[in-house]
């Protein structure tokens, strides 16, 4: 993955709008949270191939950046996204990482399933 | 420690093994004792990729299964068997199919040792159901074939509940190997060595304290 640039990322944002994709939605604060520090509860949620059709997808921000792909009914929303890339597959993969180098959000787009 | 016949090992991801239970492996491994790891999924959610981070969200099953064939070459497991489930969703499978394909693997290689979480011990939601799954396997099993359960509990409550853990395995003659099976496991390690690195340049103490720590491992042998 590389350092998100927002003109290519809305390039393939675009590729993807209008047409039934496949979805990976994530965020989390890691497993162990509560049990290093016990104020912090654990959270996390994630939808994988959840098929869904937007309009209009928008990447935004300085950095980290969000992303909001508006659909006919209704949203999907990310933010802290901070790298990217479409990899062999054409999947376009976005996700915003720590300082140290842990995936705290990912949201990807693909036209075929993703691996479960 | 006992020369077992042989050791069943049931953790849900890669990594548990070595983190966990990685010297009791190598003690078994270098007695001549043959060690099956029957390992529950890819750590497909893992929140660490590297550091720096080297793994996608989608290259990271790969990337962890090639690291678990790694570690068990460092700690001499020559028989690694993945069920294939999906990491964070253990819990909600089915605990009587997760227990009857446990319970296949017990009768065909008739472990004398079985080592898995502490069901309510494991902090991970996976490891709670993983190891329950595991010990619910020997309910299905003759008692006379059922091995004996080495639980690893890590919740910090677990001495207060559970009381003293019976088996404390000294680790200083393996404590390379399990630092090398950690190491193994790159993707997952190498924010905790970095960190670990810059606390022992801060306190010099702390190396020794540090080090102490991982030259035991602790086990509960679970009531049969």
């Amino acid at each position: 993955m590389q350092a998100i640039e927002t003109s290519a990322v809305q390039a393939a944002l675009d590729r993807f709008a209008n047409q039934d994709v496949f979805i990976h939605l994530e965020t989390t604060n890691g497993a162990y949270a509560a049990h290093r520090q016990e104020q912090t509860m654990a959270v996390c949620a994630f939808i994988r191939n959840g098929l869904v059709r937007y309009q209009r997808g928008t990447v935004a921000g300085i950095g980290p950046y969000r992303v909001g792909l508006k659909m006919e009914q209704g949203w999907i929303y990310a933010e802290g996204l901070t790298d990217w890339e479409l990899d062999e597959q054409g999947r376009l993969l976005m996700a915003g990482h720590d300082s140290d180098g842990r995936l705290a959000i990912a949201l990807e787009l693909s036209t075929e399933p993703f691996g479960v | 420690m006992p020369v077992e016949r042989h050791v069943l090992v049931v953790f849900p991801h890669p990594d548990d093994e070595s983190f966990g239970a990685a010297g009791a492996i190598a003690l078994h491994t270098r007695a001549g004792v043959p060690v099956t790891y029957l390992c529950g999924t890819l750590g497909e959610m893992g929140r660490n990729m590297g550091k720096p981070f080297f793994a996608t969200r989608e290259t990271l099953p790969l990337v962890r299964e090639r690291e678990l064939y790694d570690a068990c070459a460092v700690l001499g497991i020559d028989d690694l068997r993945q069920m294939g489930l999906r990491d964070k969703t253990i819990e909600f499978e089915d605990p009587q199919v997760l227990a009857a394909r446990i319970a296949a693997v017990i009768e065909e290689i008739q472990p004398s040792l079985m080592i898995t979480h502490y069901p309510g011990h494991g902090v991970h939601p996976d490891h709670n159901a993983l190891g329950a799954a595991a010990i619910r396997a020997t309910t299905l099993i003759a008692p006379e074939r059922r091995p004996v359960i080495h639980a690893h509990a890590i919740s910090a409550n677990r001495v207060e509940v559970l009381g003293q853990p019976d088996v404390v395995l000294d680790l200083a003659d393996v404590l390379d190997v399990k630092l090398a099976a950690i190491r193994a496991h790159r993707s997952q390690s190498e924010a905790m060595f970095a960190e670990l690195e810059k606390e022992f340049n801060r306190d010099p103490a702390f190396r020794k304290r540090g080090t102490r720590n991982w030259r035991q491992e602790m086990y509960w042998t679970y009531p049969a």
